[in-house]
């Protein structure tokens, strides 16, 4: 066992409105850049949708994520020799149009305007300038605009999930980089310049080291990494680390209108990555995953942990992690696409659908859990569309969550009608204390108790006194014999002496009971 | 006594300080410039063309820069030696680099006329871009014409015992200008052509040839990095 300690975030797809505040203030803060201007670290799609970049859960284009092969885990995009005789042209790369031309106003038009009509600021693309007719963008079907043309080209809708008009339904999905356990964009860069933090498990591409070849661009299967075509280097969302070490969540989780983003540490034991994305029936994949969660009260993974010299306020904020408990102890918060097999980090609480349709004319408050439940097949977003979505299929996963955040639903109604009602808790396993707590995790989410975030220890990296004022000086570092020894020349150095630690290197293998 | 200042400076002179600049210069961009060293793709703006443009360009260019090293480095005493004739060396030398040159030529222009005709790509290239296309250009059409037309139809030149003796006394730090004096004009050309093309190698996208990651191969599929050790950690 080697615990290490990620970085996560649930996203509460119930409260989501849409309204794209995470986006934009990520945009302005990470990507408001030439080169970038269609690199969204966090975008919002409107679903049942194609999402952005058009059609990315469509891995027979993009050959995204692993697949197991006879038992073993391999990228989509083949095994490491194919990508020396690809390099030269990566097939698998999704071009500019399967984003947008990303394009700005000739404003200037609107006040110099002298035909004496009225004046249109036409849209000009940002590459070259030239005038340009928008036919697609970042969100362009927002709201199920352009369905059923857009929307049933998504992969997860099925034959009997059906698009008509009375049947219509949507909801919104956030999404940035998931910071995966098993990241394929690590594994698929031919220069080693993706890794993954040890501290806090979040994922970043080293600019220096990035020499452009993509690949990680087509092996990430969210297509979340975008190539920069300015300074020809590929880009991710940092999961804001410069913020995430200071103890403060990330711009898209501040900034979220809907206070719908929690952020906390998991715990996981490193030396069960393999084994847990190996599991050969995709099914049992979002279970395989908490298996690698560890308990952050168990003795043994603090000792562990401690080994790995995680901090005390790392364990303790381990324990107080809002992530953990929607994850692992009350069961309502999945993964996405958890069949890419590359054990992401940011883990969405499936949306409950319009209660109308479903208890129409019915007084609510006299209803029994015995006539909720059974109805939960019956909601407005098809138990199996979320399915396809969040738990690779596994209907009984989402079911059962969506039943528990029903439960909570009738538990406080009826408190508040005077009469606890504890019947429905009973039924999906939560204690009266539960439902308190997940009432005021969901509902009221105070700041402090949907951030828990422990500060990085920086202290142990670097000396914080000497370096005062040397931000942007990084070449005058050596000079200092104090700093020499984290100055980027010497870690570079550094870096190329230490051995490999292999933590897992067997083959063939399988996912044991 | 012209001619012989003239090549003093194009055959002992000019070739050390192209040396000298390519090594410095790479040790500069190495050590200075690591966020500008890229293989400068524009894959992502056009894919159709650079399909085909690329891949003939950069699979054509690497057996045609494997025949210069054979060519040029390998004494013919050594392939006489394995049992190959000279005339069978230049016969095979035609065919195999013409086939391989040509493959590459039709890929440098269509490289060219991708970056000089398609908007989006034009837009986003800079000066170096465009000087680094048009120095292959011209440095692969004299060479293909000597492979293809001088050897075949005015008079097959040997190469081996002039050009070739000539780097090998370049190389060996005993410049000797004199190999060079019956060499024809357009291989002549096809040399000095080559000096400009490696004396900008280093400060534009070309740097891109050293960062072939060979090494990933070896190398472990997730990697860590930890702040504290800069540890490199493999997981499977």
């Amino acid at each position: 066992m080697k615990v290490l300690a990620n970085v996560s975030m649930v996203i509460n797809l119930d409260k989501c409105v849409g309204c794209n505040a995470c986006s934009i203030t990520c945009k302005n803060t990470w990507t408001n850049r030439p080169g970038v201007e269609y690199a969204w670290f966090n975008n919002v799609e409107t679903r049942p949708g194609i999402g952005y970049p058009k059609k990315w859960e469509d891995q027979v284009k993009y050959k995204g994520g692993w697949v197991l092969d006879h038992g073993k885990l391999k990228l989509r995009i083949d095994g490491k020799i194919s990508r020396l005789f690809r390099i030269f042209y990566n097939p698998y790369l999704p071009e500019l149009d399967d984003y947008y031309e990303p394009w700005t106003y000739d404003y200037a038009k609107l006040i110099e305007d002298e035909s004496g009509k009225q004046p249109v600021a036409e849209p000009k693309s940002l590459l070259d300038g030239r005038r340009i007719d928008l036919n697609w963008g970042p969100n362009w079907n927002d709201d199920l605009a352009g369905s059923p043309e857009v929307a049933s080209m998504d992969p997860n809708l099925e034959k009997e999930i059906k698009l008509e008009f009375e049947r219509t339904f949507m909801f919104y999905l956030p999404r940035i980089c998931n910071h995966c356990l098993n990241p394929s964009c690590v594994a698929a860069c031919p220069s080693g310049a993706i890794y993954k933090r040890m501290e806090d498990g979040i994922v970043l591409i080293d600019q220096e080291r990035c020499r452009g070849w993509r690949f990680c661009v087509s092996a990430c299967p969210y297509k979340k990494i975008y190539f920069n075509w300015r300074t020809y280097k590929s880009e991710k969302c940092t999961f804001c680390y410069p913020r995430i070490e200071n103890g403060l969540p990330t711009v898209c989780s501040e900034t979220c209108v809907g206070r719908i983003r929690y952020i906390g540490i998991l715990l996981y034991d490193a030396d069960s990555v393999l084994r847990a994305a190996s599991v050969p029936d995709q099914k049992r994949l979002v279970e395989s995953q908490l298996s690698i969660i560890m308990d952050p009260n168990d003795p043994e993974v603090i000792k562990s942990a401690k080994e790995n010299s995680i901090a005390d306020d790392w364990l303790d904020a381990a324990k107080k992690s809002p992530v953990y408990k929607f994850l692992v102890k009350w069961k309502i918060a999945f993964p996405l696409h958890p069949e890419y097999r590359t054990l992401p980090m940011v883990f969405y609480i499936p949306p409950l659908s319009p209660v109308l349709k479903l208890f129409n004319g019915v007084d609510e408050g006299n209803l029994s859990p015995e006539d909720v439940f059974p109805k939960i097949d019956n909601l407005r977003i098809p138990i199996k569309y979320l399915a396809n979505m969040f738990t690779a299929g596994n209907e009984e996963l989402i079911r059962d969550a969506l039943k528990r955040l029903m439960a909570i639903r009738i538990y406080m109604r009826s408190l508040e009608l005077g009469s606890p009602n504890k019947d429905a808790l009973k039924e999906v396993g939560l204690t009266e204390n539960d439902a308190l707590e997940m009432y005021k995790l969901l509902s009221i989410a105070k700041y402090e108790d949907r951030f828990v975030i422990p500060k990085s220890h920086k202290e142990n990296a670097m000396n914080a006194y000497v370096e005062r004022g040397m931000c942007g000086y990084d070449e005058f570092k050596d000079a200092v014999p104090e700093l020499k020894r984290f100055s980027k020349m010497s870690l570079r150095i550094k870096d190329k002496n230490t051995k490999n630690y292999q933590l897992q290197q067997k083959e063939g293998v399988e996912f044991k009971d | 006594m012209m001619m012989d200042a003239l090549g003093d400076v194009l055959w002992a002179f000019l070739p050390y300080i192209t040396i000298a600049v390519f090594i410095l210069g790479h040790v500069y961009k190495y050590a200075t410039d690591q966020y500008g060293w890229s293989s400068k793709s524009s894959e992502i703006l056009d894919r159709r063309w650079l399909g085909v443009g690329s891949q003939l360009f950069h699979w054509g260019l690497l057996i045609v820069f494997l025949g210069h090293i054979i060519g040029l480095l390998v004494p013919p005493s050594i392939t006489l030696a394995m049992g190959i004739t000279d005339e069978e060396y230049h016969r095979i030398a035609i065919i195999l680099g013409g086939a391989s040159g040509l493959a590459a030529y039709v890929g440098v222009w269509i490289l060219l006329l991708r970056r000089s005709l398609i908007n989006r790509v034009r837009a986003t290239s800079d000066a170096s871009d465009f000087l680094v296309l048009a120095l292959l250009v011209v440095v692969m059409s004299l060479g293909l014409y000597n492979t293809l037309y001088y050897d075949i139809f005015i008079h097959p030149f040997d190469y081996r015992t002039t050009i070739g003796a000539w780097v090998m006394s370049v190389l060996t730090l005993h410049a000797n200008p004199n190999y060079m004096t019956n060499v024809p004009i357009s291989f002549q050309l096809h040399i000095v052509s080559t000096y400009a093309l490696f004396l900008v190698w280093p400060f534009t996208r070309l740097v891109h040839m050293w960062s072939y990651p060979i090494f990933y191969l070896k190398r472990a599929w997730i990697l860590y990095r930890g702040q504290e050790t800069s540890e490199v950690v493999a997981n499977a």
